[in-house]
């Protein structure tokens, strides 16, 4: 008899363990279903823009909702211009950030700074954009643009990408502060896969006399390269798809034009200005494919970036 | 000509003084954002701020609907995400060692992480607001639970893998069943990591926009009916901000200086709860 209780016991053990198992598991599998669903309905949405339009929508500089005449160029090119713009501010910045943090910073000062840093990530991006717009255009539209018309805008070649009007909002503003913004995320990760580096290599460097600097760009930099790449991609995914500090500032103007002072358009700001205001079913379904383009590029982008990480860790693992 | 020891050197002290300057560069803007915020929002954070509705254009009035629409769909989205980002990050950190489901999720899931929220929003608005037919508080509070989830299996997955294993097999050796050990020994042990995780999901969602504007909407009076149109704050300073009227951009300012400050401290808050758990261990 207490044999039989036993058996009872456990076999009620066995039947909780795997009822928990299992919700356990479909909770990983509703992450799974979730990104399905986001496809599907983004997919599903867009069709009848996918119909009208076909590819042509991503190479039509059209945008025409009196004539339902749409075409997703001129989004695409402001996302992509204003993410690769931020990026090459950014790196830099990001990488001095994370040599200072890694390597000259006070062992005192180190966290700090660091969580300082990242509270630049916390900020809200509404709050960019409104320091963006109310602060920040006006200093630049009086005091940097100008300064840009006279003298990078007389250059020859790059010339015409600086000369326009200083309006202080625009393509080259919206960049800017997109570049602020990914700063945070780039120099974290850049920090992190820095510690990743063996002191003994470093160390090594050092005994043969390196400088610092020759330490980070021969031994550091070499070694991380992946992971660097990796946490640039993560920053690229996060420009390509922030919304409301680019709306505030990027001015909203479906237009093509070659100077970066000149108002433009980003898919985000795009779906966030005129979305809610779309009438008609073409005009809702071709703001809903922009959605679905910019979450298939950032896809693709933070794929990328996941998988040098990954690399990067699994050589961290054989190293140890 | 200089000689060798002199260039490496000189070129030390430059690059040196270049990554001085970009750790400078980085604070000069927290700064100035912060100033900025203190500046324009302090005048404007009156009483009144906290007692009145949000006012038609040109005359008095506050913010409180929109305080109390976003702190019900953050409270909501929070709990209807946390426990799911949990139960799945105990998934992938518990039972994901073999098989694929576990390697794929944590894919999709860094993926999910990092998404543009936007397109959170249109996903939500298509599928519900459309079906409905109408903006409100509950879109917007699934919208916000979503981006909750990927932030607390993230944070779940690497506390529960900080646990030693130790500890599951003197449990195990108790005879524990697995979902004894899992509740209450490693769900326990790495209880303040898993909550600093969902502190930062809190302060992540409080600041969103973007997805609130296809699916919250906005709403000028007082409503705490979450199938309705839903004030809230990041939407309120949207629109506010905006608008040509200047105490409607006061009002943002003051809506501004509350959600950074309140988003500047949780960070804070998770972070020095992480170290102290962490010191603890």
């Amino acid at each position: 008899m207490p044999m039989f209780l036993h058996d009872a016991r456990l076999k009620r053990q066995s039947i909780l363990d795997s009822l928990f198992r299992n919700l356990t598991r479909l909770a990983a599998f509703g992450v799974l279903a979730l990104l399905a669903a986001i496809l599907a309905s983004l997919l599903m949405g867009s069709m009848p823009a996918i119909h009208a339009f076909g590819f042509g929508f991503l190479t039509s500089p059209d945008w025409d909702p009196v004539n339902d005449k749409f075409g997703a160029l001129i989004p695409i090119v402001g996302t992509l211009i204003t993410s690769v713009i931020a990026l090459v501010i950014a790196i830099p910045v990001s990488f001095g950030i994370a040599l200072f943090l890694t390597e000259l910073s006070p062992r005192v000062l180190r966290r700090p700074l660091g969580v300082a840093i990242e509270l630049l990530a916390g900020i809200p991006s509404i709050i960019y954009g409104m320091w963006g717009l109310f602060v920040f255009a006006p200093l630049f539209a009086d005091h940097v643009e100008p300064w840009l018309n006279q003298h990078v805008g007389t250059l020859p070649y790059i010339g015409p990408f600086f000369s326009g009007p200083p309006m202080g909002i625009g393509i080259l503003t919206a960049s800017i502060i997109l570049a602020i913004m990914v700063i945070p995320f780039i120099a974290s990760v850049m920090r992190d896969v820095f510690d990743v580096v063996p002191t003994l290599l470093k160390e090594s460097a050092y005994g043969l006399g390196s400088t610092t600097w020759e330490v980070m760009l021969s031994i550091v930099l070499p070694y991380t390269k992946v992971g660097v790449a990796g946490g640039i991609m993560l920053g690229l995914g996060r420009a390509l798809g922030e919304t409301m500090a680019v709306t505030f500032v990027i001015g909203n103007a479906h237009e093509l034009t070659k100077s970066l002072l000149n108002p433009g358009n980003s898919i985000s700001s795009a779906l966030a200005n005129e979305f809610t205001e779309a009438f008609g079913e073409l005009y809702t379904a071709s703001l809903i494919e922009l959605g679905l383009i910019l979450f298939f590029i950032t896809f693709v982008v933070l794929s990328l970036a996941r998988y040098m990480l990954y690399k990067l860790g699994q050589r961290e693992g054989k190293a140890s | 000509m200089i000689d060798l020891y002199t260039r490496r050197r000189l070129i030390n002290s430059a690059g040196l003084t270049v990554s001085v300057l970009a750790m400078g560069f980085g604070l000069f803007w927290l700064c100035w954002i912060l100033w900025t915020l203190l500046d324009h929002g302090l005048p404007a954070l009156t009483g009144s701020v906290f007692t009145q509705m949000t006012p038609p254009p040109g005359s008095k009035g506050g913010l409180f609907n929109a305080i109390f629409g976003s702190l019900m769909m953050t409270v909501i989205g929070t709990l209807v995400g946390t426990p799911i980002g949990i139960l799945a990050g105990t998934y992938l950190a518990e039972f994901g060692n073999r098989g694929w489901l576990a390697p794929v999720t944590r894919f999709i899931n860094d993926i999910l992480l990092s998404a543009p929220s936007i397109v959170i929003g249109l996903f939500v608005y298509e599928v519900y607001v459309v079906n409905v037919k109408h903006f409100s508080g509950w879109a917007g509070t699934i919208a916000l639970a979503i981006i909750v989830i990927p932030i607390v299996i993230r944070t779940t997955e690497n506390m529960l893998r900080l646990v030693p294993s130790t500890l599951r097999e003197a449990a195990a050796a108790l005879g524990a069943p697995q979902w004894k050990i899992i509740n209450f020994v490693t769900l326990r042990a790495a209880r303040a990591g898993i909550i600093t995780g969902v502190m930062l999901a809190i302060a992540r969602i409080s600041g969103e926009t973007a997805p609130l504007l296809f699916t919250a909407l906005n709403n000028q009076f007082w409503s705490d009916d979450m199938d309705q149109p839903m004030a809230n704050l990041p939407v309120v300073i949207f629109q506010f901000a905006m608008s040509p009227y200047e105490d409607w951009q006061n009002l943002a300012w003051a809506g501004a200086l509350l959600i950074t400050f309140s988003v500047l401290t949780l960070n804070i808050l998770a972070r020095v709860l992480f170290r102290q758990s962490a010191a603890a261990h």
